[in-house]
Formats: structure tokens, C-alpha cells, sequence
């Protein structure tokens, strides 16, 4: 980040995080999520950068021993109370997230990328965005700087590369496993934050409640399947080891020109920068 | 001619004796023709096919006689023969399809990925399922298109990728990170054409944003993470899927809904049918938005600290690598990550966790530059899924020159000097343009 931001005069803004119940990859157990958690991770980052900023954490869904006890695991992070939409079991997320996020106007909302329970299609964040009409960058890497209302951000690209983008704040930004570890929970701060409870206006999520849910089955392996015309050439498929096409071989050339060769290689597959 | 056979006894005489000094004139005369081997069997004298056993086949590699009976192949002309079995594509043109399925891939680097053509192939099972209704498959290209060689040959890997119309967009304000305006020119594609299905590939920043992105904007609630698709009549498309979720521990059934965001290897590549590929253009100017969003370009990443599994570009040493400070500097110097051979590794040259190969890390580079490493079996398994090899070596018999889709032939240290030299040279004189 950039050190010149404490130097600047600038109030903080603010941020609000929505997270969600996790699960468990092998006990199945009720856990903060992964993703959730590095988004909080993000707000906090973004907190310290800009003193002033405000973090209001959100959650839509039902109260009960095991969510609260997750819910609390984001809160050890170093929040002292966070806000708890209620609604029933199975209900739509969406409907009182957009009405709760329109009415407090948050400058920037952070949430996963997909959640690890239920659907987790990852269409939430884009339908905040397309209910707020608000800009959304996904796989979040790192944000650089907060500036009169626009946002400088790093975001992750396959194979470890980065890209910068600058966004008009009010904005919603989605953050995978590219962002920063989420820091440990303490168990003490968490104990003692306290959970600020509005019921909502909520409608029973009838489309999931139709769907067949089972456990995922493993996918079946690709076959490598030859089609031959004649059994010689299935032999020959299944016998012979995969040569290459057979590319250009130079032979007999000054090192200038075996260069050249690959530099316009290089050059035609823009690896060079 | 007329009807009648006419016989030669002298004629046939001298063709059964293989002394004879006239022997292969007569079978010439005959249309035997042992030389090439190419005509083992004749219509006899009486009517009757004659075969000449000796004739079939012909003399293998090792000098041992072959015979094939697949019927390709006959005598010296095998190749020519292979090569036109091989290319036995259908083509496949459908003029007044009765739907239309959406597909956006990816494109990675300006090809359709592995993702990208199973995906097609999806586009084609939906598309085909009715015979006497085929839908059409059309393809929405953002950006720079490669494709493999040039010409008519790069229109030929869209069509034999199963697709029937191209939408190619390739302006300016679609490149890097412009989701809204895709978004824009995937809404009019919508206007124009209404498909049937959309389909994407769920592949981070690539389709499973711009699929979420216009399933909301289309007002569908999409399947993401589809993997398996099969017919059913109850389905209001007549289609269901199965899609993970909950972070991949869950399996979804549910109808198939007209926004999909497939897995890898949801189905299997088309690959015997060559489809038209015919282009098309976007009747209505789509309507620019003033994007809230500002790409400023990627930025550099130090490539040592990215992972090699993950690496781009790999510029990797083995036992023919001489100075190693040289190729340390060439790999700064190109922008690589540095990989090494088994033998390097335990000469100390690298560390263990650059060691690319079975033993090591199986890399998925676009660009693998393979300095002095002769390509023993463990180290090719590692590099299988590297789209282009560059070989240096000195041998041009070893087996990573079979592999390589460039080779060079030559000191590894010279030809690694002269490469440096040339990209500092352009880089120099680049700067000193600007
Ligand atoms: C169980 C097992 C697991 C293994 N796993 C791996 C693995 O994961 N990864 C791996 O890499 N290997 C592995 N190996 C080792 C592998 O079999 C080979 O020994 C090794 O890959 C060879 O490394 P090399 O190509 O660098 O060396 P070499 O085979 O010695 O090849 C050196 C090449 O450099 C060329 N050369 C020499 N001088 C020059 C010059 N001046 N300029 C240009 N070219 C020159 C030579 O022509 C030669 O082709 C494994 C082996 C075993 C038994």
C-alpha cells in the first residue's frame, strides 16, 4: 500500500462486509468462511490504511447456536458488534441485503466470491450489483487507495499476474483465495461483541426448494477415447507414445539467428513485457 | 475392344517364370506391376481374379516385409493415402437452424481453450439433440482472435470446434477488463438473435463473471458450475443439468436454464463434424456506456515469486546449461520463471522447488523454453500440458526436439547471449522512440 496516505488529509469511508456461514470441507461443521473472512481481512486492511473508516459487518439469515457461534469467528477478527438480518431458513438473501444496503449506503460493499453452503452459485454479489446498478470487480487481490471517491485496486489474474483498475465508488468487490489470509480469531473480543438484530421482510426461496440436493458424487475421469477407422490405427494410437506435431527445427544456424527465431516466437505468443 | 478374350500363351508363360529375362516387361504389359507393389491382384486371362501373394505389402523400417490389411495403406504411397483418411470431417452447414445456442468462450491468449471446446461441444449435443431441428451454434468472440496458422486454416479451427456463426468483436474498448462493455454487446446479441442458451465457461475472471453478469441482466437465475447435461422431457427446455455447489461438496439437479456456466470436460469435444464458422455482424450499433470501471493495464509481477505450476512463461535449465549466472540474467532479463531438469536440481544449479517434471511440478505454461534438457520421459510428462516448447539443445536427435514446437540447434549459452542481447536491444530502442 501506499505510504503517502497518512500524510493526506482524508476521512474514511465507509465499508461494509457481508459474510456468511461456512462449512467445513471435511467435518462439515459450521465455520467462518474462508473467502468471507479475507474480505474482512480486506476491510480491516483498508481501516488501517484510512483512519476514519467505518466497518459494518452483515449477515442475512436465521439465529441460532451454530451460526452465532461461526459469526462470532469473523468478529474475533476485531469488531466490536456487527448487524444481523434475520430471516427463516431457505429464504432469499438478496431481497433484504439490497433493501438494507440501500438504505445505509455503504461506499464500498466486500463480499466472497461464493458461499460454501446452499446454492453457492456466486450470483450474489453480481445481483446486489445489478439491483444497486452499482460497478463490481471480482477476484480481488489487494486495494492500493481510496481517492475522492475512487477506488485504485489490484486485481488477480490466472497464473499469479495482476491488473489495476480504478473504480467509481459506490462499488461492491468480490474477493477469492488471490486475497490476503484472513488473520486468526480471538476468542475473548468475540465473546464479547454483541449482535444488533432487525427483522426483515423475506421470501422463501421456492426455485432451490424444487431442485434435487445430494452430495457431489465424484466426476467420471475422461476416457481417452480413439476413433479409428481401422484396428491398425487404433493399435497404433494405443501403442505409440504422443509424438509433438513435429515443430521447426533449425539446424546449422549462428546463434543470431536461432535467437531470432525464438524471439519471434516470443513476441507472437506476447510473453514478452 | 471387343468381347472376346484373347489369350497369349507365350505371353503367360513368360510371366509365371519370374526368371525370364523378359519377366517384368510382360507383367508390366499385364498391368502386374511388382515394383511399386501397387497391383497385387488382375482380372485373368479366363475372367478369373489372380493374385499375386508375393506382391501385397511391402518392405517395413526394419527391412521385414509388412502386409496391412486395413486397405489405407499400399506400398510407397502410404502417406499421402493416411493423411486424406484422416481429414474425414463432415461438413456440416445448417442454413435455416431452428435456434440458436449462445457460447462466449474464454479465448485465452487468442485460442479457444481446452475449456472453450469442451463447452462447444455441449453448444453441439443441445444444438443437435433433434436431427430434424438443428439449432445453429454461435460463438461471440471478444478480442483478438489467433486461432492455429493462418488464412482460411484459422477460420477452419472455429468451424471444427462445432461452430456454425461467428460473432467477432474485437474493438478496442472490449479488451482487458471492460465487463460492461461486454455486457452491452452481449445485450444486443440478446435483442438480435434471442438464443435458445447461453452458454459460458466457469472459469474465474473469464466467463463465470460475464455469465453471472448477463444471467442478472437477463433476469435468469443461472446453473454455475454445470457439469453433466442430459435430455428430459419435463424440463421446461427440455433439458436438466447437474451443477456443484456449496463450494463444490454438493451436486444440484435441476432444469437446465437458458444461462449455463459449465465446468471443464462437460462434455467432449466435437471432433467429426467441420461446421461453417460463417461470420456474422451485429445489425444495430451497440450503444457505448461510459464505464465506471478504468483499466490501467496489468501490472509487472515479480516472476520469480509466481508459483511454477502457475508460471506463464518457464525458462527452464537442465545439464546443458554452462553458466548459470548467464541464464539467471536471461530469465530476468526475458521475464521468466525459472524452471530446472532433475540433473540441475542435484547439481546444486537450482532449488528443489523449481524442478519441473514427475518428480517435480507438472507446469501448464503457454511458453516453456527448454535450455540443454535432452527430454527424458519424467521431465516430458511435466511439461504435457505447455501449450509451445522452445528447445535449445545441442543434440538434434534427443527427444525434446520431437516434442519442441521450436527447436535450435546450438550452444545453449551463445544462443541464450545472443536472445538477451536482441530483447535489450529492442526494449532500448523502444525507449528511446518514446
Ligand atoms: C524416478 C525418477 C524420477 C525422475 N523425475 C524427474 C523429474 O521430475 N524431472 C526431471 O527433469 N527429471 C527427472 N528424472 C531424471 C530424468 O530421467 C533425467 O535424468 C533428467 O531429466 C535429465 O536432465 P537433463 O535433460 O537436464 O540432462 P541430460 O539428460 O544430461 O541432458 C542434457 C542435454 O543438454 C544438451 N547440452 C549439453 N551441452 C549443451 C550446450 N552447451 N548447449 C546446449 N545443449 C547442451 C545435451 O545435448 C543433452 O541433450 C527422474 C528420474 C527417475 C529415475
Amino acid at each position: 500500500m501506499q505510504p503517502d496516505l497518512h500524510q493526506k488529509q482524508q476521512q474514511g469511508i465507509d465499508v461494509a462486509v457481508l459474510v456468511s456461514i461456512g462449512r467445513h470441507p471435511t467435518t462439515g461443521r459450521a465455520r467462518r468462511a474462508e473467502q468471507d473472512a479475507r474480505g474482512l481481512e480486506l476491510a480491516l486492511a483498508i481501516e488501517a490504511e484510512l483512519p476514519g473508516t467505518r466497518i459494518s459487518m452483515l449477515h442475512a439469515g436465521s439465529q441460532d447456536d451454530s451460526s452465532e457461534a461461526a459469526l462470532r469467528g469473523y468478529l474475533g477478527m476485531g469488531l466490536e458488534s456487527m448487524t444481523l438480518l434475520e430471516q427463516p431458513e431457505g429464504s432469499d438473501a438478496i431481497l433484504p441485503l439490497v433493501e438494507h444496503l440501500a438504505a445505509t449506503s455503504p461506499q464500498l460493499v466486500i463480499t466472497g466470491a461464493r458461499a460454501e453452503r446452499g446454492e453457492g452459485s456466486g450470483l450474489l454479489p453480481y445481483a446486489l450489483a445489478e439491483h444497486l446498478g452499482w460497478p463490481l470487480v471480482n477476484s480481488l487481490a489487494s486495494v492500493e487507495k481510496v481517492e475522492n471517491g475512487v477506488v485504485t485496486l489490484l486485481q488477480a489474474l490466472p497464473r499469479g499476474q495482476r491488473r489495476r483498475l480504478k473504480v467509481r465508488l459506490p462499488a461492491i468487490i468480490s474477493v477469492d483465495e488471490a486475497a490476503p489470509v484472513a488473520r486468526q480469531s480471538a476468542f475473548g473480543p468475540a465473546r464479547r461483541a454483541t449482535f444488533a438484530i432487525t427483522t426483515t421482510t423475506s421470501e422463501a426461496d421456492s426455485e432451490l426448494a424444487q431442485w434435487h440436493l445430494s452430495p457431489a458424487r465424484k466426476r467420471p475421469k475422461r476416457l481417452k477415447i480413439v476413433k479409428a477407422a481401422s484396428a491398425r490405427d487404433r493399435f497404433k494410437a494405443a501403442a505409440s507414445k504422443s509424438e509433438g506435431k513435429g515443430g521447426q527445427v533449425l539446424t546449422d544456424v549462428s546463434p543470431e539467428q536461432g535467437a531470432e527465431a525464438i524471439y519471434k516466437l516470443l513476441k507472437e505468443e506476447d510473453v514478452l513485457r | 475392344m471387343s468381347e472376346i478374350i484373347r489369350r497369349d500363351p507365350r505371353r503367360e508363360w513368360i510371366a509365371r517364370n519370374r526368371l525370364h529375362p523378359d519377366n517384368a516387361a510382360v507383367l508390366a504389359a499385364l498391368g502386374v506391376n511388382r515394383g511399386g507393389g501397387a497391383v497385387s491382384e488382375w482380372m485373368g486371362p479366363n475372367g478369373v481374379v489372380r493374385k499375386d501373394p508375393r506382391a501385397i505389402g511391402f518392405i517395413g523400417p526394419n527391412g521385414v516385409k509388412r502386409i496391412d490389411r486395413s486397405g489405407l495403406q499400399q506400398g510407397g504411397q502410404a502417406t499421402a493415402t493416411t493423411t486424406a483418411a484422416r481429414d474425414s470431417r463432415r461438413t456440416v452447414t445448417i442454413d435455416q437452424p431452428a435456434f440458436l445456442v449462445a457460447v462466449v468462450p474464454d479465448l485465452t491468449g487468442g485460442r479457444l481453450s481446452g475449456h472453450d471446446k469442451d463447452l462447444l461441444g455441449l453448444a453441439r449435443r443441445v444444438a443437435d439433440a433433434d436431427a430434424e431441428q438443428p439449432g445453429a451454434v454461435v460463438a461471440i468472440l471478444f478480442g483478438e482472435y489467433k486461432g492455429e496458422g493462418g488464412g482460411e486454416l484459422k477460420e477452419q479451427t472455429l468451424g471444427e470446434a462445432g461452430i456454425d456463426r461467428v460473432v467477432h468483436l474485437d474493438d478496442e474498448f472490449y479488451a482487458g477488463f471492460a465487463p460492461e462493455a461486454r455486457l452491452a454487446a452481449l445485450s444486443a446479441v440478446e435483442r438480435e438473435m434471442t438464443p435458445r442458451f447461453w452458454l459460458f465457461p466457469d472459469s474465474p475472471l473469464g466467463g463465470a463473471d460475464l455469465g453471472r453478469r448477463l444471467a442478472l441482466r437477463l433476469g435468469e437465475r443461472a446453473a454455475t458450475g454445470v457439469w453433466q447435461v442430459e435430455a428430459d422431457n419435463e424440463a421446461s427446455l427440455g433439458w436438466r443439468c447437474t451443477a456443484r455447489g456449496a463450494a463444490g461438496s454438493l451436486d444440484i439437479q435441476r432444469p437446465l436454464p437458458r444461462v449455463a456456466l459449465a465446468l471443464a470436460e462437460c462434455a467432449e469435444p466435437v471432433d467429426e463434424t467441420r461446421h461453417a464458422a460463417e461470420h456474422l455482424t451485429l445489425a444495430a450499433s451497440i450503444p457505448t456506456t461510459l464505464s465506471r470501471i478504468e483499466d490501467l493495464g496489468q501490472v509487472a509481477v515479480d516472476p520469480a515469486g509466481v508459483a511454477l505450476a502457475e508460471a506463464e512463461f518457464i525458462l527452464s535449465g537442465g545439464n546443458g546449461v554452462k553458466q548459470w549466472d548467464a541464464f539467471h540474467h536471461a530469465a530476468k532479463v526475458l521475464g521468466a520463471t525459472e524452471g530446472a531438469s532433475r540433473v540441475a536440481v542435484d547439481d546444486g544449479f537450482m532449488a528443489r522447488d523449481r524442478q519441473v517434471g514427475a518428480t517435480g511440478t507438472w507446469v501448464t505454461a503457454r511458453v516453456y523454453m527448454a535450455v540443454g534438457i535432452s527430454g527424458a520421459i519424467q521431465h516430458l510428462q511435466g511439461i504435457q500440458r505447455c501449450d509451445k516448447v522452445v528447445a535449445i539443445n545441442l543434440d538434434p536427435g534427443c527427444d525434446i526436439i520431437k516434442r519442441a514446437d521450436l527447436a535450435v540447434i546450438g550452444d545453449s549459452t551463445q544462443i541464450l547471449a545472443a536472445l538477451v542481447a536482441m530483447v535489450e536491444q529492442q526494449r532500448g530502442g523502444q525507449r528511446d522512440a518514446a
